[in-house]
């Protein structure tokens, strides 16, 4: 208390300035212009010496860039041409390619009772050749880890910077939420929406839909309720720890569940998974669990870009 | 098909790696390193148990994915070079990550370095993927995994370059991959099938009755200039001195000596596997593959003597490895195709020691690659030096080291083919690159080894730099002295190939 009584005291008599090393005085600021404005010069001075060379390097420049864009043009349109000439020369689908059917002809007749589902794409992409579609959703897991190191911010893409920036502009462009329009229309949409996502999910051994399809409509849900709530509502929904071990815990399933039933059919063993009736939700043997894996990591995946991309939060 | 349990191993190493990458996502970063180390010595030991089983038995195994059989569903398989590839990817992207880890440590963020282990992780298992796969669509998703954490490793230093080098990485390597992928639908829509043995029926089949022939050609050029692209031959390589050298130590390595032969390998597979390699030695793509091979042999090492940074010239030297690669496979017959896979193991194994010395002579220099600050530099930092030497005189074609063995199998391979232009060709290339190799290589180690005068001595305690440096350094050896051996090896691997 007193200690800031004589910060007072002085402040009347004139020895303290509450300003000092807050605020630049007009002095510093001008200073450093005149230097910069000296160093502009010279910098003009010496690309004025150096504007012969330059002038012809950017000569150079522009004759390489001619001959560039020629030889692209030229060889874009040779590799078009040969592709459709080939294509031209290619036997017709179905007729005269007999040799194309023997793989077909089995997905096709024996697909249902080897792998339960109704869906033959289904049955092929999660049973028959399985190892791919474990491959493709790892894929997409891979592409939501570059962009989370694009985007998250860290101490070194120099986003916290501009923070007052984008604070600034959050505030213009991400209050969608206070829009009575948006927040009732978000209310009546959003569940609708997930409701047909997690049909089209469940329903990927019978008819069309599955993992990857359902899960991005469900993650269309999580981004349209984004928009609509607001991220602290959002978050409190699905937080990004949350979201993180969803992604974590779907991915770990489908790798051991499919490395046990790679182990088992290569050795030979029963793997124990019932096949069920065709046409109920619970058929299709692992079809299923793998879908709503793959749906799940779809729909986190989406929802996590929506967020980098919005403030480079996961 | 053996009931040993050994044969499921091929399949373990890709689906524990495959897991480790969402673990590591949920590691702290610490935990996540470990992790990643641990993991990589299980796959070596596990990778080493498949090549003592496939060596001893003396036949291959193929391996089903699932309850279908081959035409219907996916399969992997494993012979003894691929054993012996996979091997060697593993020990150096062990050492790569082992020895580089202080650089990760200082150059990615605190907060994304479990996610830089998790791309390592899913990397590995995309290069395990690549190595053991008996399916030509296979090999096409885990190219697209490879592709993204390839951009994903070099991003993650976050410094313009890097991320400006990365976005040209990326388009070249889509472009490879989308060429790729024509290539295959072109040659499933004329053989209807995926999977390798079940392809190169169909495909002997159409080419006796010379059915489709355009398509099959096609086909196969599309695929071969996507790898190529993907790989970085001669016309191609501009994107690689950017991506290598400014990338983080560990990424440097793994990118030049594992993902761009990854590539080579896959489609070596693919001629000796889907073609068939009777049918490819008859085609004129290997010839242009010997020209374009035997020409960055020479303009490689040409942009190499150019540069005035020791990363650049280290990343333009692989331009001209990557020739040597595809001289090989083009020279053909069996010494050919031994000499290129054995330049694959040998330029590995040399290439990341490189990359992993530099930076540290660099550190010593006040963190400049300028050739002219580097001066003194292998006397600062001696260990350094010395492993930087070592895998210099390896790269030049010294005897007892693993570069002059491969040289001699590819001089070997020229002689044995039969043709008198090709021998006389690859004869004067292999004369001239080795000689540009000498004078850049010998010019950077006399430039390191001036007598210094400021005094600054640093000795390398670290024993998780030691260690892998140690490893590399007695894989070169070891390919070196036990040329013969490790060729023995390959060509029983081919054997089991065809």
């Amino acid at each position: 208390m007193s200690n800031k009584f004589a910060k007072f005291r002085n402040w009347l008599a004139g020895d303290y300035d509450p300003l000092k090393n807050v605020l630049d005085t007009d002095e510093t600021v001008s200073d450093s212009r005149e230097e910069i404005k000296k160093e502009n010069r010279k910098i003009i001075s010496e690309v004025d010496a150096e504007g012969s060379t330059r002038r012809l390097e950017k000569a150079e420049q522009r004759g390489f860039d001619l001959v560039y864009r020629v030889i692209a043009i030229v060889s874009c349109l040779l590799l078009i041409g040969v592709l459709l000439f080939t294509v031209a020369l290619l036997p017709r689908y179905g007729v005269e390619n007999p040799e194309s059917t023997t793989v077909v002809k089995r997905y096709v007749e024996s697909g249902l009772q080897e792998t339960g589902a109704i869906n033959i794409v289904a049955g092929i992409i999660l049973d028959y050749r399985a190892f791919d579609t474990l491959g493709e959703s790892h894929v997409l897991f891979t592409a939501l880890i570059c962009v989370t190191i694009l985007l998250r911010a860290d101490s070194k893409n120099l986003r916290t910077k501009y923070e007052d920036f984008y604070t600034i502009k959050q505030v213009k462009y991400h209050d969608l939420n206070k829009d009575k329009i948006i927040n009732r229309v978000g209310m009546i949409l959003v569940p609708c929406i997930f409701v047909f996502g997690i049909y089209v999910l469940l329903n990927g051994q019978n008819g069309p839909g599955g993992g990857f399809s359902g899960g991005s409509v469900m993650g269309a849900g999580l981004i349209i309720g984004t928009a609509a709530f607001g991220y602290e509502k959002m978050d409190r929904f699905i937080s990004t720890k949350t979201a993180m071990w969803i992604t974590f815990i779907s991915l770990a399933f489908y790798s051991f569940a499919k490395g046990y039933v790679f182990f088992t059919g290569a050795n030979g063993l029963d793997n124990h998974i019932p096949k069920g009736i065709p046409g109920a939700i619970l058929s299709g043997g692992l079809i299923l669990p793998l879908d709503i894996a793959v749906g799940m990591v779809v729909a986190c995946t989406m929802y996590g870009f929506y967020n980098l991309f919005r403030r480079g939060r996961t | 098909m053996t009931n040993s349990f050994i044969t499921n191993f091929p399949l373990f190493t890709i689906v524990l790696s495959l897991f480790s990458g969402p673990l590591c996502y949920m590691l702290k970063r610490r935990m996540a390193r470990y992790w990643t180390i641990g993991l990589e010595c299980g796959l070596i030991a596990m990778v080493s148990a498949v090549l003592w089983y496939t060596m001893t038995t003396g036949s291959s195994f193929t391996y089903v994915m699932g309850e279908f059989p081959a035409p219907w569903g996916n399969e992997i398989r494993a012979g003894v070079l691929e054993a012996l590839i996979a091997l060697v990817f593993l020990l150096v992207m062990l050492s790569s990550v082992i020895g580089g880890s202080k650089y990760i440590d200082i150059d990615i963020d605190e907060s994304k370095i479990n996610l830089y282990y998790t791309l390592i992780n899913l990397m590995t298992a995309a290069l395990m993927a690549m190595v053991w796969t008996n399916d030509i669509f296979t090999g096409y998703v885990f190219l697209e995994i490879l592709t993204l954490t390839s951009c994903g490793i070099l991003i993650v230093r976050e410094i313009g370059r890097t991320t400006l080098a990365a976005v040209r990485y990326m388009i070249m390597n889509l472009l490879g991959s989308g060429l790729f992928l024509l290539g295959v639908v072109l040659l499933y829509d004329v053989t209807g099938n995926l999977l390798m043995v079940p392809m190169q029926e169909e495909i002997a089949k159409l080419i006796t009755n010379s059915q489709n022939m355009m398509a099959i050609t096609m086909g196969l050029g599309i695929l071969t200039i996507g790898l190529c692209i993907k790989s970085g031959l001669f016309p191609f390589h501009y994107w690689m001195p950017d991506t290598y050298g400014w990338a983080t130590p560990t990424s440097g390595a793994v990118l030049s000596s594992l993902v761009s032969k990854c590539y080579i390998f896959l489609l070596f597979k693919i001629y000796y596997r889907v073609i068939g390699i009777e049918v490819f030695e008859q085609l004129p793509i290997r010839n242009i593959l010997l020209v374009l091979g035997l020409m960055g042999m020479v303009a490689g090492s040409v942009s190499a003597m150019r540069a005035n940074n020791i990363n650049r010239m280290v990343a333009f030297s692989s331009a001209a490895q990557i020739g040597y690669i595809y001289m090989g496979i083009g020279i053909g017959g069996k010494v050919g195709y031994t000499a290129a896979m054995f330049h694959v193991m040998a330029h590995a194994v040399t290439k990341s020691t490189l990359f992993l010395t530099t930076p540290r002579l660099s550190d010593v220099s006040g963190g400049s690659l300028l050739f002219r600050n580097l001066q003194g530099s292998g006397i600062r930092d001696r260990a350094a030096g010395v492993y930087f030497s070592v895998a210099s005189l390896s790269m030049i074609g010294i005897p007892i080291f693993a570069g002059f063995s491969s040289k001699l199998l590819f001089a070997e391979a020229a002689v044995d083919s039969g043709s008198m232009t090709k021998m006389v060709l690859v004869m004067i290339a292999l004369a001239l690159s080795s000689m540009l190799n000498a004078i850049y290589f010998i010019r950077t180690m006399i430039r390191i080894y001036q007598p210094d005068t400021t005094g600054i001595r640093v000795s390398a305690k670290r024993v998780s730099y030691q260690i892998p440096m140690i490893i590399l350094t007695v894989m070169n050896l070891a390919l070196g002295l036990f040329s013969w051996y490790f060729a023995g090896m390959i060509e029983q691997g081919l054997s089991m190939f065809g």
